[in-house]
């Protein structure tokens, strides 16, 4: 794997950059959090009661919508990778000497946080609808550590995607699959009351084991080693991939 | 040349098997205004961005502020600021945000004293509380080329730095560049206008088809193709001659029935031309002053007109 040399520094100055984005356009938070609480009122007011769980409802499902809040956030983030590729301005950064790695950790980093703000929303929001987690003070932390992975891992995939897109709309087009995969898992329904083929489909894809772990940490309850593991290794593994992914693109393109 | 800031030879460049760059030298003096002429597809913004650290040459030298492009791109990079041919500016951003951001990735301090000082300069203060996204095409240029001077660059590359700005806006620009040079900045320039090549620029190369036609001062190429002229057209052939016969160096053009007559297109000779038609009782269906374009040029030097190139 190369190394990228990276300027703390700039990087810095380029993160800065990327918050004022998201600050003048906060429909990006706003959209991060948007369907995930819509989803969350549809399945805990609506749908809820008829799906069998361990435990309440909302606490089955707020691990999910977690996920969730993470991955719908990345869509802008593709579109806004590509804009800054496809207009001027990667060029005046590059002429400056300003490092590959500052102006993509900008994205990466604003991005995460983003997913944080929305996952802290989805909790404040589940707490006033009768959400009641049980995790130690070390589970929580633990929540938030793989919170806090996943979203790094999702943020450099979804900058590969959007340095590797060839316009801004097809960058934001390009973490639609982010967002349905966590529909395919255990997010909403217990993998096992799936037809088979889509339950396989379900218990192997990454989201199903995050989601499961994110869900024992919260209730305070068992985690699974198989779990715990398949959540971490994927997570690090999206992130590697979208890492490796964005660094080469990057160097293809600029 | 010890004293050029940029030096460029044999350069070439080819994109699959479209040669963009067949092999071009030139010079660039210190504190002087290079441009760079040609139409569209000829090669020019290839040209600022191999010179620019941007792209890598398939062949040959180039060397900027004493430094080769491919090797010491760093120290390249240090002495040079680019804008590019359509605005590099952060839309999200104000105009004041945008040259702090240059400023912090510069390291200029104190910075806010150089924002300060360019937006100013750049007729800025008003718009620097606004996203550059509700900036005209005008400003958004100008806000471009603020950014560029941020940490003063020794040279500077102009990319069709006026194209697609009204009048009044290209005539700013041209100041703005003029007050460079006086400061002693060294600036490459590429233009589709032999107008703007001709106001601001101490030697002019013009590009065609990836090569280099023609180089020199702006006078030496205007030497080169007709000068301006005034053009009269007779419905008579009777008038034509006796036209032909009182107006000194005229030449007839017994088709089209016209007679091309040298002038500088001042009013002053402007009027005594007339005045010996009058004299003379010739009556001119049609008259008109031409001045050479970008056009002239390229009949002259190429034997094609700018646009058929752009037509290939």
């Amino acid at each position: 794997m190369s190394t990228l040399p990276t300027s703390f520094g700039d990087s810095a100055v380029m993160l800065r950059r990327n918050f004022r984005h998201s600050v003048r356009n906060p429909i990006t938070v706003f959209q991060a959090v948007l369907l995930p609480v819509i989803l969350m009122l549809m399945f805990v007011y609506v749908f809820g009661g008829a799906i069998k769980v361990k435990g309440t409802y909302i606490d089955y499902a707020v691990p999910g919508l977690m996920v969730m809040a993470l991955t719908y956030g990345l869509g802008p983030t593709a579109a806004a990778v590509n804009d800054d590729m496809t207009k001027g301005i990667i060029n005046r950064f590059k002429s400056m000497d300003v490092s590959h790695g500052a102006v993509m950790i900008g994205h990466v980093v604003s991005t995460t946080v983003r997913g944080l703000i929305a996952n802290a929303v989805i909790i404040g929001l589940g707490f006033a609808m009768g959400f009641r987690p049980h995790a130690s003070a070390l589970q929580w932390i633990a929540a938030i550590g793989l919170m806090l992975l996943l979203g790094f891992a999702v943020s450099w995939l979804t900058v590969a995607m959007g340095l590797a897109a060839k316009s801004v709309e097809s960058a934001g087009m390009a973490t639609v699959p982010l967002i349905l995969l966590p529909f395919l898992s255990s997010a909403f329904v217990p993998a096992d009351t799936m037809v088979a083929g889509v339950r396989q489909f379900a218990e192997y894809q990454p989201f199903t084991p995050i989601i499961e772990t994110l869900r024992g940490l919260l209730s305070g309850g068992h985690v699974s080693t198989g779990d715990a593991v398949a959540a971490v290794a994927w997570s690090l593994g999206l992130g590697i991939v979208g890492y490796v992914w964005a660094v080469s693109t990057f160097k293809k393109r600029a | 040349m010890s004293n050029s800031e940029i030096a460029v030879t044999g350069l070439r460049k080819t994109f699959g098997d479209k040669v963009v760059l067949d092999g071009i030298d030139f010079e660039v003096a210190a504190g002087s205004v290079f441009s760079l002429l040609g139409p569209n597809g000829a090669g020019k913004t290839t040209t600022v961005n191999i010179l620019a650290t941007l792209m890598k040459a398939d062949a040959g030298t180039v060397r900027v502020a004493g430094h080769d492009v491919a090797a010491e791109t760093k120290a390249v990079r240090a002495a040079i600021g680019v804008t590019g041919q359509f605005a590099a500016v952060d839309e999200p951003l104000t105009g004041r945000e945008n040259l702090q951001l240059m400023a912090d990735l510069k390291r200029v301090r104190p910075s806010a004293q150089v924002v300060d000082g360019l937006l100013e300069r750049f007729d800025l203060v008003e718009s620097a509380g606004k996203a550059a996204s509700t900036y005209s095409g005008g400003m958004r240029r100008k806000l471009d080329l603020a950014m560029t001077l941020v940490g003063s660059p020794r040279i500077i590359f102009l990319d069709e730095p006026t194209t697609g700005l009204d009048p009044r806006s290209r005539r700013t620009m041209w100041d703005i560049v003029r007050e460079l040079v006086a400061e002693g900045t060294t600036i490459f320039l590429t233009t589709q206008y032999l107008e703007e090549a001709d106001q601001l620029a101490d030697r002019i190369a013009v590009l065609d088809q990836g090569r280099l036609v023609a180089q020199g001062t702006p006078e030496e190429l205007k030497r080169l193709v007709p000068g301006t002229h005034v053009r009269l057209r007779f419905a008579d052939p009777g008038d034509l001659e006796t036209a032909e016969r009182v107006l000194d160096g005229a030449t007839r053009d017994n088709q089209e029935l016209t007679l091309r007559v040298p002038s500088d297109g001042k009013s002053r000779s402007l009027r005594e031309l007339l005045d010996k038609l009058d004299e003379h009782t010739i009556d001119a269906e049609e008259f008109s002053v031409h001045t050479p374009d970008l056009d002239d040029v390229f009949l002259a030097l190429t034997g094609h007109a700018s646009t058929e190139v752009i037509a290939k």
